[in-house]
Parts: C-alpha cells; sequence; structure tokens
C-alpha cells in the first residue's frame, strides 16, 4: 500500500466519530439549537474528512475535486439549513435552553 | 483499507436507524427535520464509500445529487412548511412547552 492509501484511509477513519457523535448530539442534546450544533459538526467535518480522504485515496486529482465539490456543497446546505432553522425557530418563540 | 469500507458503511446504517429516535420524538418539526438532513449527509458518505468499494465511479454522481436535494429539502422545509405553520396563528401558543406535536 502507498503512503497516499494510508493516509486518505486514515482520514476516512477520522470521519466516521463526527458522524457517531453528530447522532448522539442529536439524541442527547436538549433544545433544537444545540442539535444544529451537533448536526453540523457531522456535516462539516465527518463528510469533509471522508470526501478528503476517499480523493487522496483514488490518485485522480479530478476526483478529488468533485468530491470537494459535493463536501462544498453540503456545506453550502447545512449552513443555509442551520441559519433558516435556528432564525424561524427564534421568529416562532422557542427559547435556546437554559435561557 | 478499502475492504474496510463495507463495514464503515454498516457503522453509518446504523447510525441512522439510531438517528430515528429523534423522529420519534421530535418535539418540534425542525428536530425531525435536523434527523433527516443527517439522514442525507449520511446517505452521500455511504454512497461515496459504496463508489469506492464497487469501483462504480458513476456512484458519486448520485451523491452529488444526494447534496444538492438535501440543500433544496431543508429550505422547501423552513421556506412551505414551518413559516407556513406559523402563519397560521399556532405561534403564538404554548411554544416553550416540549408536549406540543404539529409545531
Amino acid at each position: 500500500m502507498t503512503a497516499a492509501q494510508w493516509v486518505g484511509g486514515l482520514l476516512v477513519f477520522a470521519g466516521l466519530p463526527f458522524f457517531l457523535l453528530g447522532t448522539l448530539g442529536l439524541l442527547r442534546f436538549p433544545d433544537v439549537y444545540t442539535r444544529l450544533h451537533a448536526l453540523a459538526k457531522a456535516d462539516n467535518v465527518g463528510l469533509g474528512l471522508v470526501c478528503i480522504g476517499l480523493g487522496i485515496q483514488s490518485g485522480s486529482v479530478a476526483l478529488l475535486l468533485k468530491l470537494v465539490l459535493i463536501w462544498v456543497l453540503m456545506l453550502i446546505a447545512s449552513a443555509t439549513a442551520a441559519g433558516l432553522i435556528a432564525g424561524t425557530a427564534l421568529a416562532r418563540g422557542l427559547r435556546p435552553w437554559g435561557t | 483499507m478499502t475492504e474496510l469500507y463495507p463495514f464503515v458503511a454498516l457503522l453509518l446504517l446504523l447510525n441512522v436507524v439510531v438517528g430515528m429516535v429523534r423522529i420519534l420524538r421530535g418535539p418540534t418539526a425542525a428536530d425531525r427535520m435536523l434527523a433527516a438532513e443527517m439522514f442525507a449527509t449520511s446517505a452521500v458518505v455511504i454512497v461515496l464509500l459504496m463508489a469506492v468499494v464497487s469501483g462504480n465511479l458513476a456512484l458519486i454522481d448520485v451523491a452529488l445529487v444526494f447534496a444538492l436535494l438535501a440543500a433544496l429539502a431543508s429550505v422547501t422545509f423552513v421556506g412551505r412548511a414551518w413559516s407556513a405553520m406559523a402563519d397560521n396563528g399556532s405561534a403564538a401558543k404554548g411554544e416553550n412547552d416540549e408536549s406540543g406535536d404539529a409545531r
């Protein structure tokens, strides 16, 4: 196995805990704002590590750029969703936990 | 490394199954939408892993479509469903207890 294979594989496995902890946060956190925070970790860091890891492993620049494009799309999706959901929740009168 | 990826995909599937609990519990519609968003992210990762495992690189385009749909789904949810419910006058009463189901 080449160095790129190892680095890519390690990045993929490094991304896995973010998904597990994201689900844990989604289940355990007390309100919608804190759950947004937990979910953002899985969406942004977890997917980013997996995409970059798979891209490095593939050894092709075109494939790496395509995977990064998927990641950037999910970044835009999750940032937009988080802002919209948090703003609408505030406008609907849901108070953040502890206030 | 690559031969372990099916197990990673399986672990992510189990992760999704555990995340279903949030959809069952709610309590607000936004919580359920957050869980659905997590499913979309997991689906993208699972499809990408299966693309590498099977060597069928067309699956990467499928993951691209999933990512696009995730953006559209959440924006549509807030823009159409959730804001519309606020306009119907249900916003004023009982927003802070965890018992209301339909909000």
